[in-house]
């Protein structure tokens, strides 16, 4: 892989622009500073009056702050997004192989290639569930997967997201608010549309509803609340797809079925998409201390009656630990090589690994083996000798609960900024949607590093989000 | 529909229109303030309307004596108090945010502006900012919202739970402002048909923004006798409690036809309907003019809890 230090820019090349960033190039000169804050200003405007606002509770501050939103959409050209789209679609269809073999028979344990101790002694693995395959033998039904750039043509996996991957109505809305603000551009690049995404979306879950169900099936979303951060997300699907958005006391067991309460008497549920963690699905089954859940859900559920996506268990597959494995599960259960890469990966609960990381922590990227969001992480690079230090001591207390990758050269995207345009480092997270078939709109979340030098997209640590454009041929 | 849902449309009913009585509350509260005092002195009229605003408790709890400044901000931007225009304004918006794929855009628009200006007005300087400009400022919300829902929600159960809510508070509302000028302002009997009752009177009606139509479709002086009538019994006076009282009826007769159930809700608010109807003003005066409001405020309540039990708990089978 190449590890250059100098930063792939996604738009320029030695040669000066790349031709699918040409008109952009354009664009950008015509645009004079106040015209440009006069657009971001009303970016802004649009975004919060549609609501669409992002609260980290229990940090304080504004419950109603904005993601940061940049004007300057980052580009893909058919070509490379039809690699992408080949890579996500097979890593999609081999994580959920591997979830159906895990609670299944095991062959992939029982064949040497995965170690016993990493499945079914890891905390995501849900014992409740072995031995029971969802219809269609779909365990992740959205699978979001978290890709950085290095070079022309290198794309790693950062991480896989098979249970609730969230960011989807950025997708959808920053391409709504661009295509409100700047009609021109998209009459002057042919970009593919990502509108489709919530038909799809109820299709892919309409086509696993259990096998009890004999009519249309009763599509909902299960939201933890309003107080979520990413209840906006929660309600904003469930208006596209046309289906209730529903909380956990909205829905009751009886008679071997899930009901939701309504104004005119109980109405039969067929397919639940959750987005609401395992542990608060069912009391009766995983906490029988908590007041939260369905009561129930989980007998209804292995017996048939209702389909929840993603599958309880679905966990075991994202897990950092396990992610090390995803390409050896692609070779096992397709029988193919990986269009995608991993970023190489230590393991500290391996002697040499640990003590490679603990060796080199001032250049390597540590992370919680169940940490997300960007929390619990170190940037060896970016870091002071104390946080360093701090690690060291964690890490040596538990190393199973670290991994630590190199610090990726993560390409750049010109991103506005107070100063005028500048290269910020991106990622992106495209939503894989996995049912009877297995479809991707061509697009993705963009979040992109908004602090200078920053490598950390996360919005709740200063990421903004971009519009991912994929350009027609 | 959900019945959580159903819940929260009607709760964006209740609040906003109690965000409006405050606001008329306070303007009936000024006006009487620019009265010389009369009597010997007294000079209860913001106690008043705490006490008709039912607030009075938790003021008192807060602030002691009731002066005009601090009844102002008590009423209009205090989270302490539940029922102040900025937590009415706040909770609809609350409770809409939670339905936001139930309302139109232009809903939702409405509530999260009022809210955003809402916010904007607390970071003003108190100082700076007549009573005028606050009620203004409320009623041109209200209205904003309730031209939103007319001209833009489907008519559907959805649109009833809102109407159900703003009808009931509406209804217990109206009977509370009747019942300030009519128990807690004038306590003495001498003071009834002096220059100040019939004032008071005015004031009123001008609170409701009633004072012409009240003109139109009476004529002549304005006595009690006909206000009690006009804010009572006229079912062309949308505030009336009449008018409410049909409203009521009217959004639970559409859910008995969009469900193709009756229930115990129907039966009340008829019940409501015909008690009213069958009233002169006379008889309501003979009874008592507070006993009967306290009366009309009771079975409003009872129409809500049943409204509560059949469509919003959840229990419907």
């Amino acid at each position: 892989m190449s590890m250059a230090p100098a930063f792939f820019n996604e738009m320029f090349d030695d040669n000066g622009i790349r031709p699918h960033y040409a008109k952009l190039g354009d664009w950008t000169q015509h645009m004079p500073a106040e015209l440009r804050q006069m657009k971001q200003a009303e970016a802004e405007a649009l975004f919060r009056r549609i609501g669409i606002t992002f609260a980290v509770y229990g940090e304080g501050g504004d419950p109603d702050r904005l993601i940061p939103f940049d004007m300057f959409p980052r580009v893909f050209t058919q070509p490379e997004w039809r690699r992408l789209e080949r890579g996500i679609k097979q890593r999609a269809k081999a994580l959920n192989a591997f979830l159906v073999d895990v609670y299944g028979r095991g062959e992939i344990i029982r064949a040497g290639r995965i170690p016993a101790r990493l499945i079914y002694g890891n905390e995501a693995y849900e014992k409740a569930v072995t031995g029971f395959v969802p219809p269609k033998g779909v365990y992740s039904h959205i699978v979001g997967i978290d890709l950085v750039r290095t070079g022309p043509d290198d794309f790693f996996v950062l991480e896989d997201n098979c249970r609730t991957p969230s960011g989807v109505s950025y997708m959808l809305e920053n391409r709504e608010i661009m295509m409100r603000m700047f009609p021109a551009l998209f009459r002057e690049n042919r970009i593919e549309p990502v509108d489709a995404y919530s038909t799809i979306l109820r299709r892919t879950l309409a086509s696993v509803a259990p096998a009890k169900c004999e009519s249309d099936p009763t599509v909902v979303i299960l939201t933890p609340g309003h107080y979520n951060s990413a209840y906006y997300e929660h309600s904003f699907l469930a208006d596209l797809m046309g289906v209730e958005l529903v909380e956990p006391a909205d829905l009751f067991v009886e008679g071997g079925f899930v009901w939701m309460r309504t104004t005119e008497g109980p109405q039969k549920v067929d397919v639940i998409y959750r987005r609401i963690d395992d542990a608060y699905l069912d009391p009766l089954c995983f906490r029988p201390d908590s007041m939260l859940g369905v009561p129930g859900l989980m007998d209804v559920y292995r017996s048939g009656g209702v389909t929840i996506a993603s599958a309880p268990g679905a966990g075991v597959a994202d897990d950092k630990a396990v992610y090390t494995f995803v390409p050896d599960m692609i070779r096992f259960y397709l029988g193919e090589e990986p269009i995608l890469q991993n970023v190489p990966t230590w393991q500290c609960a391996k002697a040499d690994d640990l003590k490679y990381v603990l060796d080199h922590l001032g250049e390597l990227v540590v992370k919680e083996v169940h940490g997300s969001g960007g929390y619990g992480m170190l940037v060896g690079p970016k870091s002071t000798e104390d946080q360093i230090a701090y690690f060291r001591t964690r890490i040596e207390e538990d190393p199973d609960n670290y991994i630590a990758q190199p610090t990726l050269s993560l390409s750049t995207c010109p991103s506005f900024v107070e100063e005028g345009i500048a290269p910020r480092h991106v990622d992106l997270r495209p939503y894989c949607l996995v049912g009877e078939k297995i479809e991707l709109v061509p697009g993705g979340l963009t979040r992109v590093a908004l602090r200078e030098g920053s490598l950390v997209v996360n919005s709740s640590q200063g990421g903004g989000v971009k519009d991912t454009w994929v350009l027609a041929e | 529909m959900l019945s959580r849902t159903a819940d929260n449309l009607y709760w964006i009913g209740r609040y906003i229109e109690r965000a409006e009585m405050m606001a008329r509350l306070l303007e009936v509260g000024a006006r009487i303030a620019l009265l010389p005092s009369v009597g010997h002195g007294y000079r209860n009229e913001w106690d008043s309307l705490l006490q008709a605003s039912g607030t009075a408790d938790g003021f008192s709890h807060k602030y002691g004596d009731p002066v005009q400044r601090n009844i102002e901000s008590y009423l209009f931007f205090d989270r302490d108090n539940p029922s102040s225009v900025a937590s009415c304004f706040e909770r609809a918006r609350e409770n809409g945010r939670i339905v936001r794929t139930a309302l139109t855009s232009q809903m939702w628009d409405a509530l999260n502006s009022a809210f955003q200006e809402l916010r904007q007005l607390e970071r003003q300087p108190r100082s700076e900012l007549e009573l005028g400009v606050l009620t203004e400022w409320t009623m041109r919300q209200t209205a904003l919202l309730r031209g939103a829902i007319e001209t833009t929600h489907l008519r559907n159960d959805g649109y009833d739970f809102l109407g159900l809510g703003y009808g009931l508070e509406r209804a217990d509302n109206t009977a509370r402002l009747i019942d300030v000028k009519y128990y807690v302002l004038l306590p003495r009997v001498d003071f009834v048909g002096s220059e100040f009752d019939n004032y008071q009177w005015t004031t009123l009606l001008r609170a409701m923004s009633a004072h012409r139509a009240f003109h139109w479709a009476y004529g002549g002086d304005v006595t009690p006798a006909k206000i009690a009538d006009f804010l009572i019994l006229n079912a062309k006076f949308p505030r009336s409690l009449m008018a409410s009282a049909l409203a009521v009826e009217r959004h639970l007769g559409h859910l008995e036809e969009t469900y193709g159930r009756r229930t115990e809700a129907q039966e009340a608010a008829e019940g409501l309907r015909d008690a009213l109807r069958g009233l002169s003003v006379e008889e309501i005066i003979e009874e008592g003019m507070h006993e009967f409001l306290s009366r009309v405020i009771g079975q409003v309540n009872r129409i809500g809890g049943i409204v509560h039990a059949t469509y919003l708990s959840g229990e419907m089978r």
